[in-house]
């Protein structure tokens, strides 16, 4: 392909036809146009008479220019030309075409995966073979190159990961690359150590070129939830422009459906590449809050899970002697509120008040016995999930609960006394504590030098004591013991609560164990040492777009691998669940920031919006065309076959080469041309009801109630038209008419909707059952009743009796009885105001403001006003002059009722008293 | 019987254009005027025509004296003219005048016979004489006359280009009428006008011509050819002729007319677009006029 500019021929020796232009130009002109025959007898007068000019005639220049410039663009467009074309490549080793595969790559897969389709298309059709290898995953050995064809078939199977690909694996991969190879890289615009090494040595193979998406990376780190605040915090990778993305909050609702609890915008200021956003969220919102998300992106860098950092358990304490006042350190509580206040919810209150707010935890500091009831209530509570934790206390000691038999709400039995080591009357020195088991919930915990107990309670030796005794002193004396009950346990420190006892709870182990015995639930308890010699198993899991699934039946992962946080291929993002509570690890911790990719300047970084090449060459052969087709008309008029004698001829052909050869018949819909015959004029419009002998008399009677205002008024409606209710639109028209049959169809629903809006914006419907019994609106009659369902999902106003000083008896002529063909006075409008007063000198009350959206009769109008083509009236009204006078009646009602549609209330204006007070005295 | 037969069928070819054009005349005709009329001038005949005073030289006998009984002076009864008189039609039958220049339009040679026979039929009600100049029909009376006529012309197809008027029937003192296009050598139309009337003819010159001859609409490269194709002439630019053809047909109607002038006769220009009756009626009128 010859290219010049932003142009590239396909055929570019066809060019050389344009030099043939000049030689064109010169025969065309010097060949005149050939003569044309005519009988003429007047050539006897001709005779003699010789042209002006001696040279022949000449075609003019510019319809040898117009000839010239048509075949130029015929002979470009036939030379193919190509707007922006995609420069081929001309490799022709193998390709390799390389994927990060990482959640970054997620948002866009699919448009990578075209991508990739295309260029393996494009190397099948050069004859190339090709593979596709994904990072995150490199194949062992050689690289697997076939051909182009068969990777297209094994594409779908390609995936991201959540992970970012090993640097060593991939260091050792690279090393291993043989052979030499054409490479393009679809980088997922963020950048890593690795990539410069590995865009060395591929460009030692054979040329690069990287694809990057434009758009930038964004992800969100994990949730913080401080003083009462969830704080959120987005990254994005490249800075630029302010961008604005939503951040859902996605957890069940309280019957358990996944639902968005919770949404906010962050917005990035231009040049920023973090914002923040704060959400406060009612705690009991936020204990459902199961992940953040940023909406529209579908990755796993923009899903974070939340885990029980965003709960705060709920802890009631209860402790057993009132406070001595003054003395806060030694209040029993003061050292739990101290260690739970930050992460926990904090109740107080009554043992019955605490249970009715059933918390996560109860505390029992100190408290020796309880009520039957409360004891009760308490293992009840127990038993549905909840933790009991007792500290031991004087009161404990003194009491006799659990000598004999293990109290329900005890773990152990207690020996009587206790026992008290180091202090001042005792011999031996303080007790320390043993190392923890494995089976304790504790495992893993370093204990500090200075935790030493005073005194304790002690417990009964029992055949479950060693099962039951989670944390032990030195000499095996259980000091921490624990029972399950149900679905919760009971757990009681064999120490006070306060530092009587010891100084278990002025360390930092006492926290600790707290935090592992899921009383508090702390985001920070995520170090190694916290997490040391803990199991986690994945619970749920979350794929490279974003996806959270449940895991299945993975591994489980030690707990110092888990606090590493580096999701990788043996720890995949996700919620691991503990003993007794969840960690979420998700792809961004606290402090990522996604840094964009660089790449040296001697690489060509494609982004997706390729530029599409545009082919020219359909549309240089349509100017070709259409010059062509101006030629011909030119040269007929030039040879005066337009204008001369038979030229209609001419003239035709031309007008019908103009008409443009592709003219799509624009059909301009019937709703365009309904909708143009019925508001060019007043129309009247009747419904039509599916009996054709009823529309014709419908019609016919529109007919000539508009052939009546025509001659009469200034209102000059056309033809009526028969309206469907369900396909047209009825906004057009002022009225319309409805006659009432038994079998009619009842209308839609959208119908209904269209008839209601219909009246509300001020149409008007006359309802005619055409039986002049019409003895209610109750109906009594078969058409009556038909009426009452076909008008029941209507909005219809109050209705009333005209009364006889209603607007419509004025409107145009004077008149006190509506028939049509038949005279019956019941003739229902809407309504009027209950306290329309008459105001003095007025003949008449204001009634209404507005047209009556409903007028029901049953007196037949359409007869009576029917005309046939002719001019006949069709029906027969009365008998004799009577009839004809009921006749001019039902025709004066027509007209009223129109004007009154047409012109509202107008009648009831006092500029119209005085001549009406002279009609009506007259 | 044959002979019959080919009688009758030779009639009826004979007959076959005689009705249309017939009716077509009466009907042109009855435009004009509707039953008979006299010829508006006093003279011989039945019909009163005015009265008018006595001058000396007037014969006593003719004296009216009912009228002068009324009044000082003696009035003579005039009464009008309504001598038959002979009048000489020629139609140009040569090729160019079966030119039409649109299929809408008749053809020259068509609006010459019909005006000839719508004129004759007036004549021949009003009791004139009609005939055609050649010798073959001298000037008769009578509805067999506009017969033969309507027969005379309706085989008139000559083969030459342009005619030139035939004078050999026309009687001396007699009116004559002569409908070409004049378009052939305006020579031989001079003379034979010329020699009609020092026989003492006078009468009309009736010039029909096509829109398109009168208008020349051609433009670009274009051969030119008579309708017998005995004359033709090719141009280059058939636009550029336009003026100098114009001007040479109005100077053949310069031409006819001042001839017409010296002469006494009529002349007149009509064109196959216009409505035929204009045409019948000044060619009407100008038979009345005289100018000895």
């Amino acid at each position: 392909m010859w290219t010049l500019g932003p142009i590239g021929f396909t055929a570019p020796w066809l060019l050389a036809g344009l030099l043939a232009l000049p030689i064109l130009w010169i025969l065309l002109r010097a060949v005149p146009p050939a003569p044309i025959r005519r009988r003429f007898p007047g050539v006897a007068l001709l005779l003699g008479l010789s042209d002006d000019e001696n040279e022949t005639d000449k075609t003019p220049w510019w319809l040898l220019l117009l000839r010239a410039l048509a075949i130029a663009a015929a002979i470009i467009g036939f030379a193919g030309p190509i707007l922006n074309p995609k420069p081929e490549r001309d490799g022709t080793g193998p390709l390799l075409v390389l994927l990060d595969g990482t959640w970054a790559d997620a948002r866009d897969w699919q448009t990578r995966m075209t991508r990739t389709e295309a260029l393996l298309e494009e190397a099948s059709r050069a004859g190339r073979t090709a593979a596709v290898v994904v990072l995150n995953d490199p194949p062992q050995g050689d690289l697997p190159f076939q051909a182009a064809d068969a990777w297209v078939q094994r594409l779908p199977s390609l995936e991201p990961k959540p992970w970012a690909p090993d640097a060593d694996a991939l260091a050792s991969w690279t090393d291993a690359l043989e052979g030499s190879f054409d490479v393009f890289w679809m980088s997922d615009g963020l950048a890593y150590p690795w990539r410069e090494d590995l865009l060395g040595s591929l460009e030692d193979r054979g040329g690069v070129t990287v694809f990057e998406s434009p758009r930038p990376v964004v992800a969100l780190r994990p949730a913080v939830f401080a003083d009462g605040i969830v704080t959120v915090t987005a990254v994005r990778s490249r800075t630029g422009e302010s961008g604005e993305h939503t951040i859902n909050a996605h957890g069940p609702d309280p019957a358990g459906i996944p639902r968005i609890l919770a949404s906010g915008s962050v917005t990035f200021g231009a040049g920023d590449a973090e914002a923040e956003i704060d959400l406060s969220l009612p705690p009991e919102v936020r204990n459902r809050v199961s992940r953040f998300e940023i909406g529209g992106a579908r990755s796993a860098g923009t899903v974070t899970l939340a885990d029980d950092g965003l709960r705060r358990r709920e802890v009631a304490l209860i402790s057993g002697s009132e406070d001595r006042e003054g003395l806060v350190l030694l209040s029993p509580t003061h050292y739990l509120e101290q260690a739970l206040e930050p992460t926990a919810e904090l109740i107080e209150g009554t043992l019955t008040d605490v249970l009715l707010a059933n918390p996560d935890v109860i505390v029992l500091a100190d408290v020796a016995t309880l009520a039957e009831g409360e004891t009760e209530e308490v293992l009840e509570w127990v038993r549905e999930g909840g933790l009991l934790l007792r500290f031991a206390g004087p009161r404990l000691a003194a009491s006799d609960v659990s000598r004999t038999v293990e109290d329900p709400l005890l773990p152990v039995r207690l020996r009587a006394g206790g026992r008290s080591v180091g202090g001042a009357m005792s011999w031996g020195e303080p007790k320390v504590l043993r190392p923890f088991s494995d089976t304790s919930p504790f495992f893993g915990l370093s204990i500090p030098q200075d935790v030493t107990v005073s005194a304790q309670v002690m417990a009964q030796p029992d055949p479950t004591l060693s099962e039951r005794a989670i944390a032990s002193l030195a000499d095996g004396t259980p000091l921490v013991t624990r029972k399950r009950e149900g679905q919760g346990q009971i757990v009681l420190f064999h120490v006070t609560a306060n530092a009587e006892w010891s100084t278990l709870p002025l360390s930092g182990l006492f926290v600790q164990m707290l935090d592992r015995l899921a009383v508090s639930s702390r985001a920070e308890g995520r170090s190694a040492e916290d997490l040391a010699g803990t199991t986690w198993v994945p619970d749920q899991i979350l794929d490279a777009f974003g996806v959270v699934s449940d895991a299945g039946a993975l591994p489980g992962v030690a707990g110092d691998v888990l606090a590493e946080a580096e999701p990788g291929p043996d720890l995949p993002p996700g919620l691991y669940a503990g003993e007794e509570r969840r960690i979420a690890l998700n792809v961004t911790d606290a402090e990522t920031t996604l840094t964009p990719a660089v790449w040296p300047s001697r690489i060509p970084v494609e982004g997706f919006a390729v530029v599409q090449e545009t082919l020219l060459k359909g549309t240089l052969l349509s100017i070709a065309l259409g010059l062509l087709l101006i030629d011909i008309i030119a040269s007929l008029w030039l040879s005066g076959r337009l204008t001369g004698p038979r030229s209609a001829v001419s003239a035709a052909l031309a007008l019908a080469l103009l008409v443009p050869q592709t003219h799509p018949a624009a059909a301009q819909g019937e709703d365009e041309i309904f909708a143009i015959e019925a508001t060019a004029e007043v129309v009247l419009a009747h419904v039509v009801t599916g009996d054709s002998r009823l529309d014709e008399v419908a019609h016919a009677g529109l007919r000539g109630i508009s052939q009546t205002l025509f001659q009469r008024t200034a209102v000059e409606p056309a033809e009526p038209i028969a309206v469907d209710l369900e396909t047209d639109e009825i906004a057009f028209f002022p009225f319309l008419y409805w006659p009432i049959t038994q079998d009619q169809p009842i209308p839609s629903d959208e119908a209904y909707a269209k008839l209601n809006r219909y009246l509300r914006t001020g149409g008007m419907i006359l309802f005619d059952t055409r039986d002049a019994d019409v003895a209610q609106f109750g109906g009594s009659s078969p058409n009556g009743r038909k009426l009452q369902l076909l008008a029941a999902p209507l909005d219809i106003p109050p209705l009333e009796p005209i009364p006889p000083d209603h607007v419509l008896t004025r409107t145009f002529y004077l008149i006190q009885d509506f028939p049509g063909r038949h005279i019956s006075s019941d003739v229902w409008v809407e309504a009027s105001r209950q306290d329309a007063e008459r105001v003095e000198g007025m003949p008449f009350r204001n009634l209404n403001d507005n047209v009556t959206p409903i007028v029901i009769g049953g007196n037949d109008w359409a007869s009576a006003w029917a005309i046939d083509e002719r001019g006949n009236r069709m029906f027969p009204v009365g008998r004799g002059f009577a009839g004809e006078r009921q006749r001019e009646i039902a025709l004066r009602f027509g007209v009223n009722l129109v004007m009154h549609v047409l012109t509202g209330n107008y009648k009831s204006d006092q500029v119209h008293v005085p001549a009406l007070l002279d009609r009506l005295g007259q | 019987m044959s002979e019959a037969a080919d009688l009758r069928s030779h009639a009826e070819d004979l007959a076959g254009p005689l009705p249309p054009l017939l009716a077509a005349a009466d009907h042109l005709a009855s435009t004009v005027l509707l039953g008979e009329h006299g010829r508006r001038r006093a003279g011989l005949g039945d019909e009163f025509w005015q009265y008018r005073q006595a001058m000396p030289g007037d014969e006593a006998r003719m004296i009216d004296w009912r009228r002068s009984g009324r009044s000082d002076v003696h009035f003579v009864r005039e009464k009008e003219w309504q001598a038959a008189q002979s009048v000489l039609l020629w139609i140009d039958g040569a090729q160019s005048m079966g030119f039409s220049s649109s299929p809408k339009l008749q053809s020259k040679s068509e609006r010459a016979r019909l005006l000839a026979l719508a004129l004759s039929s007036l004549l021949i009600r009003g009791g004139e004489r009609v005939g055609l100049t050649s010798s073959e029909m001298p000037p008769r009376s009578g509805e067999l006359q506009l017969m033969r006529l309507a027969g005379a012309l309706a085989d008139t197809a000559g083969q030459e280009d342009y005619g030139t008027p035939e004078v050999r029937g026309v009687l001396p003192h007699s009116r004559a009428v002569f409908v070409s296009d004049f378009l052939g050598d305006i020579s031989g139309a001079e003379a034979a006008i010329t020699k009609v009337t020092d026989r003492g003819v006078s009468g009309a010159i009736l010039h029909i011509l096509d829109p398109q001859e009168e208008a020349f609409p051609f433009d670009g490269r274009t051969i030119f050819e008579s309708m017998g194709r005995s004359v033709s002439h090719e141009t280059m630019k058939a636009g550029d002729l336009r003026s100098r053809y114009l001007e040479r047909l109005g100077e053949r109607k310069d031409r006819l007319s001042s001839l017409a002038r010296a002469t006494g006769w009529q002349y007149d220009c009509h064109h196959t677009d216009t409505p035929a009756s204009a045409a019948l009626l000044w060619l009407y009128r100008s038979l009345e006029r005289v100018q000895h």
